[in-house]
């Protein structure tokens, strides 16, 4: 018994690395982009909700979970460019209109999604990459969603794209001294808010995976600050996209390790392990934020650091 | 119209004002509807807890003479607190139902002492002649008959043997329908084990999702659970091939093949003697408990796939509940640390307040509280 447990339990959590992970491995992408262009978005949150919403919304009106997933980057990007806008202004501060477009967000859609806690929408297909193995476990397990896939060959890509294109160097100089970007003839503005609007973007696909993949329905309830906690998570991946990957599978884990246990017949604290991912996040914070040093990696235009 | 100055006309306006409010008032003191106020703790629609509460809430609406105001996501914190003086203050509301379990200690305690004139109906909790108000009272349906059905269906349906069951919080309404599930299956087949997964709230999908996974990688084949929103978990059941026993409301258009039954609530009943008691001005109701006897409770009807003797069974035990001649909770029963909690010949009645301190789980069940 111990040892199928062990592997029950092994499964479970890479498993739920997979499925519990990939929202965060998409906004912190996003917030990774962003905050390589010297801004910081806290309003993530917010945005992932609203991309939530509306994909489920439109998935369901239109019959197509894709459509869904679309309309779901559209109000990311139309949210994250009214952050990046409006940042633009003089004297406004991106922290605090961070902290307004979360409530701003959050506030929007569960007004605007009354409508839509009742019907059933379209989910998001899976590939089954477990049909070789007849352990029903197995196949659950690598029953894995398209939208993993797509952010992980996005972090490869951004990963290559921000050492190696032009607009990848481009985005870091504005991000690392605006001055000389200004200097060699760009826009650093411009580029802030084409940044910000794309990270927008990506958390909102990371919340249309919640709403129409994992766990696959819009309520009130949804996100447990997922969106916030990939703030933390870009710190911990160092402002690099790959480790924005590995960061998020730890979380996803993080996240899955309470259930996973408690299934395997280990019940004993199980709020201790509810609460990993948070611990984790605050366990991060302190690790890597110390007043008295600039975080290795850090783009030196953000905020945090100015 | 010349000497009409600004005080004048003043003076008229604010007659004209007086006269035209007066009938109106006196009609509202003569024949004033009664305010009731309903605070959910999440989304009135959410196939689940609140839901069961809104569609009663609607039947009271309907109601002659009555008033119903409504405020949903409202906090177990101090903020049901501010939202229940608002209905007092603004609305004038003289009755509230406070539905969700932890707003009662201490926020409906308090309010209730502010306001001794307003009534205030909370669901779950254990109301206390000797040191809580008059104005309070506490109204509950004994939802472990409708899962000790679940239970009876299950245990005939399930072929592993094996059921899980997903909580939210180990409180005693928690553990008494995890409790009385496990009994109507073990009725069946005493083999039966049932596994508890805990997730720490009311409403946390992607945790939900993750523990019914979990369970049915271990080999569950019947998924229920005690949580806000069944859906995620009902959901999850039929994506995966599982069958799954619903709660609070009918989940039966989720699952079409794995829905077996449920156990629902039907609030109408207790709101429904709370709002006549206010309105003819009789004194609180402070302890009102129902079963399926009474109308508090109403269990769903059976999925397609439920075999026939399953039927029987369950609808046996049913029609013995209505009579009042069964007796759920009896000796002998140890609980899952091998401790004899009832002896032989011991019995606990549905009215039995102990049973709503319940704090263990039965034999049978895998799982720490």
């Amino acid at each position: 018994m111990g040892d199928l447990d062990l592997v029950t339990f092994l499964l479970a959590l890479l498993a739920g690395a997979v499925r519990v992970g990939t929202p965060f491995l998409f906004v912190s992408l996003g917030e990774c982009l962003t905050e390589k262009s010297g801004r910081i978005n806290l309003g993530l949150e917010g945005i992932l909700v609203a991309g939530a919403m509306t994909g489920y919304a439109v998935a369901y009106l239109s019959g197509s979970a894709w459509t869904g997933v679309l309309a779901a980057g559209g109000a990311g990007l139309l949210l994250g460019l009214l952050h990046g806008i409006v940042c633009s202004l003089p004297r406004v501060n991106d922290i605090a209109f961070g902290i307004a477009l979360m409530l701003l967000g959050t506030g929007l859609a569960f007004f605007l999604g009354k409508a839509f806690i009742q019907p059933q929408a379209p989910m998001l297909p899976s590939i089954s990459l477990g049909a070789w193995s007849d352990d029903g476990r197995v196949r659950s397990a690598l029953n894995i969603n398209m939208l993993f896939f797509i952010g992980v060959a996005l972090a490869i890509f951004l990963h290559w794209g921000l050492r190696s294109t032009r607009w990848g160097l481009v985005l870091r100089l504005v991000g690392d001294h605006s001055e000389s970007a200004q200097a060699l003839g760009y826009r650093p503005l411009r580029v802030r808010v084409m940044a910000t609007a794309v990270g927008g973007f990506l958390a909102g696909v990371g919340g249309s995976y919640l709403s129409l993949y994992y766990p696959g329905s819009w309520n009130e309830g949804l996100s447990s600050g997922q969106g916030l906690m990939a703030v933390a998570l870009v710190i911990f991946a160092r402002w690099q996209p790959l480790n924005c990957l590995w960061a998020s599978m730890v979380f996803g884990a993080a996240g899955a390790i309470g259930p996973a246990l408690q299934s395997v017949g280990i019940s004993s604290g199980y709020y201790l392990y509810s609460a990993a991912p948070y611990i984790l996040t605050m366990a991060v914070m302190l690790a890597t934020c110390r007043p008295n040093r600039t975080l290795t990696g850090a783009p030196g235009e953000l905020s945090l650091n100015r | 119209m010349s000497d009409l100055d600004r005080r004048k006309f003043l003076k008229l306006a604010g007659l004209i004002g007086i006269t035209a409010a007066m009938p109106f008032s006196f009609a509202r003191a003569a024949d004033k509807p009664l305010v009731v106020g309903f605070v959910y703790v999440g989304a009135r629609d959410d196939f689940g807890y609140n839901q069961a509460h809104a569609q009663a809430a609607r039947i009271i609406r309907s109601m002659p003479n009555v008033k119903v105001i409504e405020e949903e996501n409202v906090p177990e914190t101090s903020a049901v607190q501010q939202a229940m003086e608002a209905m007092i203050r603004q609305d004038g509301a003289e009755l509230i139902f406070a539905t969700s379990f932890g707003y009662f200690d201490p926020h409906v305690l308090r309010v209730a002492q502010r306001y001794p004139d307003v009534r205030f109906a909370h669901c779950g909790g254990l109301w206390d002649e000797s040191k809580h108000p008059k104005n309070v009272g506490s109204f509950f349906g004994y939802i472990d008959e409708g899962q000790y059905l679940n239970g009876v269906v299950a245990g005939h349906m399930s072929k592993t043997k094996r059921i899980g069951f997903i909580a939210a919080k180990p409180v005693a309404q928690v553990l008494r329908n995890i409790n009385a599930f496990t009994l109507g299956a073990r009725s069946v087949d005493p083999e039966i084990t049932t596994t508890v997964i805990f997730t720490g709230d009311w409403s946390l999908p992607v945790r939900e999702a993750e523990a019914a996974n979990g369970l049915i990688d271990q080999g569950c084949d019947v998924l229920t659970c005690h949580v806000d929103g069944p859906k995620v978990i009902v959901e999850t059941a039929e994506r995966r091939g599982v069958m799954s026993c619903g709660y609070h409301a009918s989940q039966a258009a989720l699952a079409p093949n794995g829905y077996l039954t449920g156990a629902e609530w039907n609030w109408e009943t207790p709101y429904r003697a709370h709002v006549e008691a206010a309105q003819k001005g009789e004194t609180m109701n402070n302890f009102l408990r129902g079963g399926l006897a009474e109308g508090f409770v109403k269990a769903s009807d059976y999925g397609p796939n439920v075999s026939a003797e399953a039927r029987e069974q369950a609808d046996a035990v049913k029609a013995s509940m209505i009579a009042g001649e069964f007796t759920l909770f009896k000796g002998p029963l140890k609980d899952n640390k091998g401790n004899v909690v009832l002896a032989e010949g011991e019995a606990l009645g549905q009215t039995d307040v102990v049973l709503e301190q319940m704090n263990y789980l039965v034999e049978g069940v895998r799982g720490d509280i």
